[in-house]
């Protein structure tokens, strides 16, 4: 008995990565182990804690419940990719260290790519979006307080540098 | 150990809203868990008991043998095998870690199941194979054939005996302990007032975002072991891990990686899967690794919490408690291997902020056929302070009195520190509270809520129809338990600072909080400081991180550690400068003549002079050469009393643990059609004595609140009467997001604690304690309906309604 494997092209934190993979093996687990990136945490395996969101094609998706072979062709962003061109830490990373957003920072990746692109769509939340925003993932630690403080924190962070 | 002589003058660092070191890596995706270093071992998975209580007949493992990549399938005749073979002791039970004299019918598991199994999840075969994917392939394909006994579940079933989870223990009670102060039934009998409450706390469970997990390493050239374990006692688990392989304790060391939150789950050791996964790699020469799933941590891990309570209390008109009569029948799941340390907690930390005149408490330890019961955060207190704070508030009902009042009137007093209870403790040791001051944070308190003001609004809301209520509730935690932590502090010839200690970490900030205790005392530079926790190579004697004891014990360890450092830099500095030591100051990494700062020595290369050196590595180890005049020639180049390097190791152990306390004040509104229940505002006062770092406090009172939120309202591990969990994932437990937490409200009151140079009180655990007696109480004022039982749903609260107001 051997698995069917499948070769997928998947474009990572702006690298063209082409891996040969098992068809069931999710794009979590391909993230972190046939590419090498572990900031994407796999916290339930069914999709319910968010630990493990990325983004693809700039959207936040549950990597647990995704095939790799299913993303063929993507474009997928982890944590590891958030940092900007120059290297410094992205403005929701700068607010989560500021605000003190995390505690363990199991949960964390997935907190920052889903606040990442929710930020896109909306650059200037009131605190009752921000909590809304963040309401699909779970957090063990900090009890989301000073999560929420972190997301606009992050906005505000993202509108002085493009002011 | 010595004293922290001098005071920590001219601090800057503790006391501070120093931003976390931690941050850095963990934002980027760069921290190492347990699960990111599983690359290339072969994976563990575990075929686990499908039945509460049930003999394993048979194991057939021939429809999995063809599994691509499938290594071994192992039972528990291959651990006794292995065993006899190699003289290790893996078949024998796991270990029983804190016995107590009456725990009178202790029993632990095996690794593997031996012929019976008592919860569901137990483990009854090993599989190891190339990845987990392929080892759940083979899980799948081994067949058990199991003859089912009659589960006990719940602990009326257990009570009631009618049938038993081990055979030899009768009645399944694994311990019965009574505690004492005066005559409390006869107090009771001839108090003016007497009321009775029965009162039941549901199943819960410390949940972290990563679950459970292990790797291990066998060196076959060095016979010696390395294991990695998501854990929050690494020197726990290298004990237990070389006794169950029969290794010699040097040739064995446990490194804790960054650790996903463990919340009391993860002070449990060894578990099955973290003597096993060793055994194999050893046994297979290849590194072997488990990564627990969610549904394992559900039905494999431990839970928390249950327990029924029955109060009997007599008091006077004033609301003064003349006489308090507790018994607890308290769930300890399948096996005991954690003790009685919960129900302990439960029984002493009840009393609170009180004095109770005389106090009877008494516990039934009991076992069911459920996943074992050891520490959640809080460990027994936030069901104490449930009986306590709901007697409370059901004697203000009763005589008709202000519910602050009634707690005010039962205060031990700030003049009657220390306050002796009579009681033994968790510890062991004398339930003695060191300080405190409970009118000033009920002051606090009631302010920061509006206590006073509420009773307007509440009438107001009434006349619109809204159902609104206020509630309160106070808790006394005893942290920072023995019997002690140790921290190693070493400056290197670079300036770096190194701080080691042995327990571990799991998001508490123990990099900053203690690099900021290390840069204070040693008046270095915070950014030269670096912090290593939970690694046995670097520092081997440690208890662990529970009971909130991590910043009073290594917080102070560092601090003596560090002080010593410190005494023999300004020695060294003072003899190389030709000046007083008492004249010194070491400002940023130099040490300098206070007033004279020109007169000054970098405590880099005081670390050079503190190491005689024959051989020189860089041009600044010349100056400790042999020739380079700097050795007196008429004394030894280490003296008798003296060891090279600038580093020293020092310990701290209390003679008891230390006392925090607070109090939390909940408003909520309730909607009289559906139930659900709102939360309109949280209010916290607490008082952990002196603040390493007020963020990283604050932070872990919000998410302990967030904690208390889920175990009042949401959180319950549903069994149903076969001790199958009907709810084991993340869409049926429900753990509260952030639209289910509301903003807290945070007051400070810093009572040091005279026990420890630093004045901490410990702080974990705090946040949780009273959540399910505030909300009780808060509920009970808005439904004007007694609420005896936690958590409470909106369905629960429906059918309350239903049974009160029919």
């Amino acid at each position: 008995m051997s698995e069917q494997r499948l070769p997928v092209r998947i474009v990572v934190n702006g690298t063209e990565h082409r891996v040969e993979v098992p068809v069931r093996r999710l794009l979590s687990d391909a993230l972190r182990y046939d590419i090498g990136l572990t900031g994407t945490h796999v916290g339930c395996e069914h999709g319910v804690c968010g630990a493990c969101t990325v983004l693809l094609d700039g959207v936040p998706v549950r990597s647990c419940l995704l095939l790799a072979v299913s993303v063929d062709g993507g474009s997928v962003t982890t944590v590891e990719g958030l940092a900007g061109v120059g290297g410094g830490p992205h403005p929701v990373q700068q607010a989560f260290t500021e605000c003190h957003g995390l505690q363990c920072g199991f949960c964390t990746p997935g907190f920052l790519t889903t606040v990442a692109a929710y930020l896109e769509e909306n650059p200037d939340p009131t605190e009752d979006e921000a909590r809304e925003a963040v309401a699909g993932n779970l957090c063990r630690c900090t009890g989301y307080q000073n999560i929420v403080a972190s997301v606009l924190r992050a906005a505000e962070l993202q509108r002085e540098a493009g002011a | 150990m010595t004293a922290l002589d001098e005071p920590l003058t001219g601090s800057s660092l503790v006391g501070s809203r120093v931003q976390r070191r931690e941050d850095a890596r963990l934002v980027t995706g760069q921290g190492r868990f347990l699960a990111d270093l599983v690359h290339g071992t072969w994976a563990a998975a575990f075929v686990r008991s499908p039945h509460a209580h049930a003999r394993v007949v048979d194991v057939d493992v021939t429809a999995a043998l063809d599994v691509e990549g499938l290594v071994g399938v192992y039972t528990y005749e291959d651990l006794l095998e292995a065993d006899v073979r190699d003289g290790t002791r893996v078949a024998e039970r796991l270990p029983l870690l804190i016995p107590h004299p009456d725990l009178t019918h202790g029993r632990t598991g095996y690794a593997l199941a031996n012929s019976v199994v008592r919860y569901v999840g137990e483990p009854v075969v090993l599989v190891v194979a190339s990845d987990r994917y392929v080892a759940e392939d083979v899980v799948d394909r081994i067949r058990v054939a199991y003859e089912v006994l009659p589960p006990v579940v719940g602990v009326e079933a257990a009570r009631a005996a009618e049938h038993l989870v081990h055979d030899d223990v009768p009645g399944n009670v694994s311990a019965h302990m009574l505690q004492e102060v005066g005559d409390a039934p006869a107090a009771i009998d001839a108090a003016p007032h007497v009321l009775e409450l029965d009162l039941d706390v549901e199943r819960s469970m410390s949940s972290p975002l990563e679950g459970r997990g292990v790797v291990a390493r066998w060196d076959p050239h060095e016979s010696s072991m390395r294991i990695w374990s998501s854990t929050q006692t690494s020197t726990g688990v290298r004990a237990a891990v070389a006794a169950k392989l029969a290794l010699p304790l040097a040739k064995v060391d446990c490194i804790t990686p960054d650790v996903g939150g463990g919340f009391g789950v993860k002070i449990m050791h060894p578990w099955p899967e973290e003597v096993l996964v060793p055994w194999a790699a050893r046994l297979l020469g290849h590194d072997v690794s488990f990564v627990e799933d969610r549904r394992e941590h559900f039905v494999a891990s431990a839970h928390e919490r249950r327990q029924l309570q029955h109060v009997r209390v007599g008091f006077d008109d004033a609301g003064r408690i003349l006489g308090l009569d507790v018994t607890l029948w308290h769930d300890n799941g399948a096996y005991l291997p954690y003790g009685v340390i919960v129900p302990i907690n439960t029984s002493t930390q009840l009393l609170g902020p009180y004095k109770p005149g005389a106090y009877r408490v008494e516990f039934f330890s009991l076992y069911t056929n459920t996943v074992v019961v050891t520490p959640y955060r809080g460990a027994g207190r936030p069901q104490g302070v449930f009986a306590m704070e709901r007697t409370m508030d059901a004697i203000a009902a009763s005589l008709g009195m202000d519910r602050a009042d009634v707690r005010a009137a039962n205060f031990i007093q700030p003049d009657e520190f220390p306050y002796d209870h009579g009681l033994t403790f968790q510890d062991g040791r004398p339930l003695v509270y060191d300080s405190g001051d409970y009118p000033e944070l009920l002051r606090k308190t009631k302010a920061l809520v509006g206590w006073d003001e509420f009773r307007a609004y509440r009438d107001a809301a009434r006349a619109q129809g809204r159902r609104v209520g206020i509630g309160l509730a106070c808790y006394v935690e005893g942290t920072g338990v023995g019997p002690y932590e140790g921290a190693h502090v070493q400056v290197e010839t670079s300036g770096r600072v190194n701080v080691s200690i042995g327990l571990t970490t799991q998001g508490q900030g123990h990099q900053t909080a203690f690099a900021q205790i290390a840069a204070d005392t040693l008046g270095v530079r915070l950014e030269d400081v670096h912090v290593t926790s939970g690694d046995t190579r670097r520092f081997g004697y440690a208890v662990g991180t529970f009971a909130s004891r991590a910043a009073v014990m290594s917080g102070n360890a560092v601090g003596l550690a560090a002080t010593k450092v410190r005494q023999k830099a300004l020695r060294i500095a003072a003899d190389a400068l030709e000046v007083d030591p008492a004249d010194l100051e070491i400002v940023d990494g130099v040490v300098r003549v206070a007033g004279a700062p020109s007169t000054s020595i970098p405590l880099s290369t005081v670390a050079v002079l503190s190491n005689p050196l024959r051989y020189a590595f860089d041009a600044s180890a010349a100056a400790a050469t042999q020739f380079a005049g700097s050795a007196h020639p008429d004394r030894p180049p280490v003296a008798d009393d003296d060891e090279p390097g600038l580093e020293a190791s020092d310990y701290y152990s209390p003679i008891r643990s230390t006392f925090a306390s607070g109090m939390h004040a909940a408003i909520v509104e309730t909607d009289p059609d559906t139930g659900e229940i709102r939360i309109l505002r949280y209010c916290v006062v607490h008082d952990c004595g002196t603040l390493v770092n007020p963020m990283i406090v604050e932070g872990q009172i919000h998410g302990g609140v967030a904690q208390g939120v889920g175990g009042a309202l949401y959180e319950k591990v549903e069994y149903d009467e076969n001790g199958q969990i009907l709810n084991a994932s993340f869409m049926d437990f429900l753990m509260p997001y952030a639209t289910e937490v509301p903003k807290i409200e945070t007051d400070h009151l810093e009572t040091p604690s005279p026990l420890n140079p630093l004045g901490i009180k410990g702080a974990g655990e705090a946040g949780v304690i009273p959540g399910m007696a505030v909300f009780a109480a808060a509920i009970e004022d808005a439904e004007e309906i007694p609420i005896r039982r936690m958590p409470i749903s909106p369905s629960d609260l429906f059918e309350l309604r239903r049974r009160h107001r029919p």
